[in-house]
């Protein structure tokens, strides 16, 4: 068994061709086209993106689809429990053309409704926090890696404090002591701007000390003295000669951090964090379904399912990704 | 203080390890623990006691619950001392946990013996007896996860690495890549289900003494043993095989092969070795933030740990718990980290404590 040798010349790895048919002539490409051509012959990474690309489809046009094969999410169907048990009557939890995945134990709502509604709160949740983690953390990191010194030591310790919080106790008993209105925003927002803003802000020191020791290592190349010989300022610098060759990265934590925020959104709304009842979320769900599994465990296995798909398909696409823009790759 | 940065045995310029260095190392690095735990602390309290101020709430009607009078709240909040500056609050606070503590509201006095980590007027108790109460459920919770998630995760990550490429471990990392998409309140109840109602294979007693017998302990962290270290032996496997793979393309693993040291030897003793750098620094910071509560596994499987003693007391409104919880989970971790790198002078031969 032979051990793999890396290529440690990576920056010259972009500009080789990748290995397609022989005999043709070589040209030079840039990452970007390398990557989409890997990323097309790697069909679990695409179907993880096709997957991505129907859930955010799904949550976009949430009211249409409902309208077509539901019914409006807080609507109660009593008739469909049984009066006794008040589990839904028929087997798998209610089953049916009428309602997709069944209806809730006790209050009848039709559970597919739910989830498709709830695709908006996890995907908007998840997308914003990653958002506000990638803006702090590069500027952050580039601001570390870049000045070096106390700017670097004071940043690396916030750093270390953040990573090493007890961040789920923290945040549940932030949101415990959160009033109901807050910044001229009620109801929903309230609780998808806290949630967004929390989940961000303990996501940035990750994506902050990737970008910053990739900062340690570019700033030292010739193409940043020779910014600096041509009269190039730091923010000339930092924002046109580093951060361009820092996208590639960042987009692929990116593109890793969203799942990570789904689990935590859904985490959080099953202790009873997250968005407020009865707008629907899939932590939620689980977390009623926590008091009726045993009768009807259908009501839990819908969310459950949704949440690992949804997950899986954005790691699948963020490892292919990964492997596509990574310059040391062969592929 | 040395930092477990994220590539691992990047440490400060080496020192010589006499025991005087070490003894300096140890002392800074347990100033720094202080500043953890006291930064956390902080900030803990400037979301309970700032935070509702701003937002125009009274924190002393949060303290009391829901319905209580309104001398009553009064009482409580010269009690609690709520009337006083933020700082002065944060310093009896700190102060009560080496040297105890009296909460007095004219003859009314209530005593908190000395860890005072704060006094529950909900359940009328020092936190510090609730804590003590919850901790063995946790430690057993977060030990016995930790060894299964630990060994699967190391061995499956090994081998998939010394395979690459191989049936076995592309099956290991889709295994992996779906176990950390899993969520663990889902696996719990998915395993409760199955285990525990349908099969009938395990009885799960409804929290657990510390008078139940070793045997009810056992049966009843079965199931919560298993779904926690899934969802990390997942995530220690992608890591493991990750840096497998980065430390076999070394120079000096080649180095050790051509001066013709057997492969078992090559691998455990030279690779596994150095790979076990940056396992450990994650592994340091998981067993810490489990040991401060097992918040998800803990309330799915409604055992009476600090997550869930954490959990409840949210719904209770009983913020010195909550406070009290947040302080020993940071502690925990802290503390874990601090072992950690003392570890790794151990198993790295290249890191100096200096």
């Amino acid at each position: 068994m032979t051990a793999p040798l890396h290529d440690t010349t990576a920056d010259a790895a972009p500009t080789a061709p990748p290995e397609t048919g022989g005999g043709r002539k070589i040209e030079g490409r840039s990452l970007k086209q390398i990557a989409w051509h890997r990323l097309k012959q790697d069909k679990v990474a695409l179907a993880g993106g096709v997957t991505v690309l129907l859930l955010v489809l799904v949550a976009v046009f949430a009211p249409l689809i409902v309208s077509l094969l539901g019914h409006p999410p807080n609507d109660f169907h009593q008739e469909k429990l049984d009066p006794l048990t008040n589990l839904p009557q028929g087997s798998w939890g209610g089953v049916s053309g009428d309602y997709l995945f069944g209806v809730e134990p006790n209050k009848g709502r039709d559970v597919f409704s739910r989830i498709v509604y709830g695709a908006r709160i996890s995907l908007l949740v998840a997308f914003l926090a990653a958002v506000v983690a990638v803006v702090l953390g590069t500027l952050f990191g580039i601001m570390a890696g870049y000045f070096g010194g106390w700017v670097d030591s004071l940043i690396s310790r916030v750093m270390d404090v953040l990573l090493s919080f007890p961040q789920l106790l923290f945040i549940i008993s932030l949101v415990s002591v959160l009033p109901d209105d807050l910044l001229g925003l009620t109801g929903t927002g309230v609780r998808v701007a806290v949630l967004v803003l929390v989940i961000g802000f303990f996501g940035w020191p990750y994506v902050g000390r990737i970008v910053r020791g990739q900062t340690l290592s570019l700033r030292e190349r010739e193409y940043v003295e020779a910014a600096r010989s041509l009269g190039g300022g730091s923010r000339y610098i930092l924002f046109k000669e580093l951060l361009p060759n820092l996208v590639a990265p960042i987009l692929v934590y990116a593109t890793l951090m969203i799942p990570t925020n789904i689990l935590t959104e859904a985490a959080l709304s099953f202790l009873g964090a997250g968005v407020r009842p009865p707008t629907a979320s899939w932590g939620g769900m689980l977390r009623d379904a926590l008091q009726t599994y045993e009768h009807d465990p259908m009501f839990m296995v819908f969310p459950g399912a949704t949440i690992f798909i949804t997950v899986l398909a954005f790691n699948l696409f963020g490892d292919g990704l990964r492997d596509a823009l990574d310059p040391k790759g062969t592929r | 203080m040395a930092r477990a940065a994220a590539g691992g045995s990047h440490k400060e310029a080496p020192a010589a390890a006499g025991p005087r260095t070490v003894l300096a190392y140890l002392i800074r690095r347990l100033f720094a623990v202080l500043i953890m735990v006291l930064v956390v602390l902080l900030a803990t309290f400037t979301v309970f006691y700032m935070l509702p101020k701003w937002a125009g709430q009274d924190i002393a009607v949060l303290f009391a619950g829901k319905a209580t009078g309104a001398e009553q709240i009064e009482g409580i909040r010269t009690k609690l001392g709520l009337d006083q500056p933020v700082l002065v609050q944060f310093w009896d606070f700190v102060k009560g946990i080496p040297l105890g503590r009296d909460y007095a509201n004219g003859a009314d006095v209530t005593h908190c013996p000395a860890p005072c980590f704060g006094y529950s007027f909900v359940t009328e108790k020092p936190v510090w007896d609730t804590l003590k109460e919850a901790m063995p459920v946790t430690g057993a919770l977060a030990a016995g996860a930790a060894i299964l998630w630990l060994v699967a995760g190391v061995a499956t990550g090994v081998v998939s690495a010394l395979r690459r490429g191989s049936l076995w471990d592309r099956a290991a990392m889709v295994g992996a890549l779906g176990g950390v998409s899993l969520p663990v309140f889902f696996t719990g109840m998915v395993a409760m289900g199955i285990f525990v109602h349908n099969l009938g294979w395990i009885h799960i007693e409804d929290g657990l003494n510390t008078d139940d017998s070793i045997g009810v302990w056992f049966e009843t962290l079965l199931l919560p043993w298993i779904v926690l270290a899934l969802l990390n032996a997942a995530m220690y496997a992608r890591l493991t095989r990750a840096t497998m793979l980065d430390v076999l393309g070394e120079d000096y693993i080649r180095t050790a092969r051509a001066k013709g040291l057997g492969e078992r030897a090559v691998i455990t003793r030279h690779a596994l070795r150095s790979a076990m750098t940056p396992i450990l620094t994650v592994f340091g910071l998981d067993l810490g933030a489990l040991l401060g509560g097992a918040v998800l596994t803990e309330s799915t499987f409604n055992l009476p740990g600090l997550g869930l003693a954490a959990v409840q007391a949210i719904s209770s409104h009983d913020l010195p718990v909550i406070l009290g919880v947040t302080l020993f989970a940071a502690l925990a971790i802290a503390v874990a980290n601090l072992l950690v790198d003392l570890l790794y002078a151990v198993i790295d031969p290249r890191v100096r404590l200096g």
